[in-house]
């Protein structure tokens, strides 16, 4: 196995240079150096020997990919794109432009992201699988078809729609908790729970379907009919039976998003002012701060192959015959 | 079985115990519910009944460094912590400018080429240079801080840490030791001084460079000497100012400095009430310069240090920000004078109290309008601005079109300020252009035709909620040069009708346009029809509604309007080169005096040749030649004469089409004390009162939780758990059935 996540890491080298020349093209395609120095400067008063010094203060003076006035290997190293990438790969994230260290900023702000996203994932996650057994259990009644029926009307509405309803619902007509707002520590957490309801809402209607499906699939097989055969209750064959060997496709789905979940959602934080990271990345993409959204286009690729590699290993845990090699 | 008999006694009276338990909780829940309020409230429990205001912030401030701040969102918090020797009267209008740190209001001297001092009323063009003279107040202290900490020695605590001093440390408040000094006049030269600093990157430091003497060379020499300035950690060491003389910034005496300015500039006055000119003590300077400090994310931009009435203790701005009485703070008096009517509002109710009356004011970040609003309704807010979305939950208009609060905001208490903002938003006509632009009679014609045509008294109406009035000239209301009444409309766009201003026909610009030689739109030598294009930036719905609107102004007089849009990077790119034809854009101003909106339309100020801020690129000799006499005077008859033609010509040429100044509402709390909208001062907090019994009172009231439709809910969950339970047996038991029958 050991060999197998050393190969998996090298492998992750090319991706993530490949991801961090795209995440630069795309950036520099619509914002110039100027562009930023702008941005950064203000509107009034600006001249251009402040942009010229702007630039050269960050490193933005240089040539983006191809040092044509450069000899030897500096064409390519002394250039933006090298600069300001090849320190990623050690996760040093260097300063954003207004001068801020990138990764002290990213250590204080995980936390609020987690503090929602795991409540949401863990008890989604449950509540999730819970009605996908039910619904598997109740197949082809009325339960089902209106429970599907359910789950397609849940699918269909925006998330925003449950932020903004739950809001008006929760916070502003039943005055239960805060309608936004964060703190840190225990009174952090009624400021909690309308988020992650809204989280955990927002994805029983997708999160039901999948797995029902996933259940309805494992529910035919032999097995099953051996074990109803053998007399065990229905809820001892869905529970035991047909959850366990369902592992390995609800594994691939949730075990990829763990290392995700630091990420925050760039949606729910900005409309409850979570202070997370979703809510710096949009910060950084509106201010135009490339060093703040190269550092996360980054993180979150690096997070992804972790995941991938996590649902890889935890293959092995829930399917004996899986060997990583 | 006795065993199963047993369990079948006892389990109705168990269950008959839980329910009742249950039935108990419940009760007391409800019961106790009733008591309860605030279960919504954001702040925590301890602060109840506090001396604090609650107000939001949307958007992080990028810079709390005086020398690099420049915008109102970040003026809102240095602004009650940093001190310029100048300030603005808090209640009187026109604003007026008084000493803050200073004991008096600087003594300017003027200068000859010869260096020989002129008398103050001596001609503009004499003049080669002034001095602003400026004595500060002795005994002023500056907010507690680590830079200023002394050890047992006398010496500096942290001016020079060590790696492992810094081990632990990850915001101010982990200094243990604090200190202070006094403000001494070498304070502002050091700041002063900062404006040519390279790493600082000052907004106003090619402004100051053709002012300030000597700071264009000082910048240079600075670049130099931080060239040559060693590193440590990857960061540039400290860089300190004081051993490098600037020729315009000295410090005659312990409390007294002088300013020398290029020829005479009398708005510099202004300038010195603005963060840019406040004082910065070169401990705190060196003390953020430190290593360790940067990546620590421990800078001057961050944490400011400065001798107002409050200081930033908790600077977190991705969740909030607190401003905190500073406890050396010099003392001031709330004013007993003001403008007519403050004594009936109430605003001298406090005349000649101590300032501050708030102890603390809480600014937490609020991105998206609609939970800002509602917090505010439930009193969690003391203030509020009306956003597009709650305008009409809030606001109604007269039949005489008036604006009043609706009744339920009434009822609350909730009072309504509102003050025409000292800014222009217009549409500029590219004066390079070949189409729109240059000073022939067909172009003028052609953007008066346009100028009538754009109905703005409607756009107020329907884009900014009837929150603007439409603009006759270039002075906004309330600053000296704006003109009111029959003589100061625009006669090109509007007539007297009735006691006011009616914007002519769309015939007559019909008419115009047919003189320009565009009959019914099209070009009379070629027949075809006349493109207009605009460049604008944002595609979302709203502007989408304005860009409708707009192609049917431009069709009431039959042109074809061409929307270009665009983000604003490439916006910002056509106006430097000048390829954009038809644009709108806005000023704000810096300070109140009619130079600050006249300059807008100077020729040596256009964008394209010169790259300032004259983004039409309008050049008139006359209009310039005026400008440079009136831009030196004092505010006067002769002036307010010069401004006038200077108006009339502009309205003339139309290089842009006036369009609106827009008009600030906020609302506030009845527990919200001398709050009078003040658009020129930025420490305007300390003036604030609230009434926290109040205010907690009404929170009480108006924060009752609903339990109720989640007890009904959840006992409809629990219900419905009942008839899945059954069904779950009936299957059970006709699988049991089916498997015994087959």
């Amino acid at each position: 196995m050991f060999a197998y996540i050393i190969r998996r890491v090298l492998y992750a080298i090319p991706i993530l240079i490949g991801v961090n020349l795209l995440t630069f093209a795309l950036f520099f395609v619509v914002n110039s150096p100027e562009d930023m120095a702008r941005m950064h400067l203000g509107e009034k008063r600006v001249t251009e020997q402040a942009i010229e010094k702007w630039k050269q203060n960050r490193g933005y003076d240089k040539p983006l990919l191809y040092n044509v006035q450069a000899e030897g290997v500096q064409v390519l190293t002394d250039t933006i794109f090298f600069t300001k990438s090849v320190r990623l790969f050690v996760l040093d994230f260097g300063s954003a432009d207004d001068g801020r260290n990138i990764g002290q900023d990213i250590l204080q702000r995980m936390w609020p992201s987690l503090a929602i996203a795991i409540p949401v994932f863990i008890v989604g996650l449950l509540v999730n699988i819970t009605f996908a057994l039910l619904l598997a259990f109740f197949r082809a009644t009325y339960i089902d078809i209106w429970g599907v029926i359910g789950c397609v009307i849940l699918m269909s509405i925006s998330t925003l729609f449950y932020i903004i309803g739950g809001q008006y619902l929760i916070g502003k007509t039943l005055q239960l908790v805060p309608i936004s707002g964060y703190d840190f520590g225990l009174n952090s957490f009624k400021f909690l729970v309308l988020p992650v309801l809204v989280g955990i809402i927002g994805g029983i209607g997708a999160g039901t379907r999948w797995y029902r499906t996933i259940f309805l699939e494992e529910i035919n097989r032999d097995y099953v009919r051996t074990a109803r055969a053998k007399g065990l209750s229905e809820l001892r064959v869905l529970f035991r039976h047909v959850l366990k060997n369902a592992m390995i496709p609800i594994l691939t789905g949730a075990v990829v998003v763990i290392p995700l979940l630091f990420m925050g959602s760039l949606l729910t934080e900005s409309f409850f002012a979570i202070p997370g990271l979703g809510a710096y990345t949009i910060e950084a993409i509106q201010a135009q701060d490339f060093a703040i959204v190269r550092a996360m286009v980054f993180l979150g690729s690096v997070m992804y192959i972790v995941g991938l590699v996590l649902t890889d290993i935890s293959y092995t845990l829930v399917d004996p015959r899986i060997r990583l090699n | 079985m006795p065993g199963y008999q047993s369990d079948a006694k006892h389990l109705p009276i168990r269950n008959l115990n839980r329910c009742a338990w249950f039935g108990l909780w419940l009760a007391g829940l409800i019961l106790t519910g009733c008591d309860m309020s605030e279960w919504n409230n954001p702040y925590p429990a301890a602060q109840r009944g506090k001396n604090i205001l609650y107000a939001s912030f949307e958007e992080r401030p990028k810079h709390l460094d005086p020398v690099r701040s420049y915008s109102s969102n970040e003026y809102a918090f240095i602004g009650q912590i940093y001190e310029p020797p100048l300030q603005y009267h808090y209640l009187k209008r026109p604003y007026e400018l008084m000493p803050l740190t200073a004991t008096a209001m600087p003594e300017v001297r003027y200068y000859d080429a010869a260096g020989q001092q002129l008398p103050a009323n001596a001609a503009a063009d004499l003049i080669a240079s002034s001095e602003y003279v400026i004595h500060i107040k002795p005994g002023i202290l500056y907010q507690p801080h680590p830079a200023f900490a002394r050890d047992a020695n006398g010496n500096y605590r942290y001016l020079d840490l060590k790696p492992a001093e810094l081990a632990g440390i990850r915001s101010l408040a982990d200094f243990p030791a604090t200190g202070t000094r006094e403000l001494v006049a070498a304070d502002y030269v050091y700041q002063i001084k900062r404006l040519a600093h390279p790493r600082l990157n000052s907004p106003i430091q090619g402004l100051m460079n053709d002012y300030i003497t000597g700071l264009a060379a000082y910048a240079k020499m600075l670049s130099a000497a931080d060239e040559a300035q060693p590193e440590l950690e990857g960061f540039k060491t400290w860089l300190d100012l004081r051993t490098l003389p600037l020729e315009g910034a000295e410090v005659i005496d312990r409390y007294t400095y002088r300013v020398r300015i290029k020829g005479k500039y009398p708005q510099f006055m202004y300038w010195l009430a603005m963060p840019f000119f406040a004082p910065m003590p070169w401990e705190a300077a060196r003390f953020y310069a430190q290593p360790g400090m940067q990546t620590r994310n421990i800078t001057l931009d961050w944490y400011p240090v400065g001798t107002g009435a409050y200081m930033l203790t908790v600077n977190n701005p991705n969740y909030q920000m607190v401003l905190t009485r500073n406890p050396n703070f010099h003392g001031m008096v709330y004013p007993s004078q003001g403008e007519q009517g403050d004594v009936a509002a109430g605003l001298l109710a406090d005349a000649g109290k101590p300032l501050p009356f708030i102890d603390q004011a809480i600014y937490r970040l609020e991105k998206e309008s609609i939970p800002y609003w509602n917090k505010f309704l439930q009193g969690y807010y003391d203030t509020s601005g009306i956003s597009a979305d709650s305008f009409d939950q809030a606001i109604q208009f007269s039949p005489k079109g008036e604006a009043a609060l609706t009744p339920v905001m009434r009822q609350k208490g909730i009072e309504l300020l509102t003050a025409v903002q000292s800014s222009t938003f217009y549409m500029g006509f590219n004066m390079l252009d070949p189409v729109v632009g240059g000073n022939s009679m067909r172009a003028r014609l052609l953007r008066r035709a346009i100028s009538i045509a754009v109905d703005y008294e409607d756009y107020i109406s329907i884009f900014a909620n009837g929150r603007g009035v439409s603009a006759q000239g270039i002075v906004p209301p309330g600053i000296f040069g704006h003109g009111e009444g029959k003589a100061a409309i625009n006669p090109f766009v509007y007539d007297w009708v009735n006691g006011r201003p009616q914007r002519k026909a769309v015939a007559v610009a019909k008419q115009l346009l047919a003189q320009a030689g565009y009959p019914n739109g099209r070009n009379r030598k070629t027949g075809k029809p006349l493109l207009i294009k605009l460049d604008v930036t944002g595609g979302g719905p709203e502007d989408k509604a304005r860009f409708d609107w707009l192609r049917k102004q431009f069709r009431k007089i039959d042109l074809e309007l061409v929307i270009r849009n665009t983000d604003y990077n490439r916006f910002q790119e056509k106006m430097r080169t000048g390829n954009a034809q038809v644009f709108m854009w806005g000023w704000n101003a810096d300070y109140p005096d009619p130079e600050n909106f006249m300059f807008l339309l100077y020729g040596p100020n256009g964008k394209v040749k010169h790259g300032g801020e004259n983004a039409a690129n309008y050049s008139n000799a006359e209009f310039d030649r005026l400008f440079d006499k009136m831009k030196n005077m004092e505010n006067s008859p002769a002036r307010y004469a010069i401004i006038l033609q200077m108006t009339d010509i502009a309205r003339r040429d139309a290089p842009w089409l006036w369009g609106m100044h827009p008009k600030q509402f906020v609302l506030t709390h009845s527990w919200y004390k001398n709050a009078k909208p003040n658009l020129m001062a930025h420490n305007t907090l300390m003036y604030k009162r609230i009434d926290p019994q109040l205010r907690e009172q009404k929170r009480r009231e108006w924060n009752r939780p609903v339990i109720w439709p989640v007890v009904v809910l959840s006992l409809v969950v629990l219900l419905s758990i009942i008839p899945g339970v059954i069904v779950y047996r009936r299957k059970e038991h006709q699988a049991a059935r089916h498997t015994a029958s087959s």
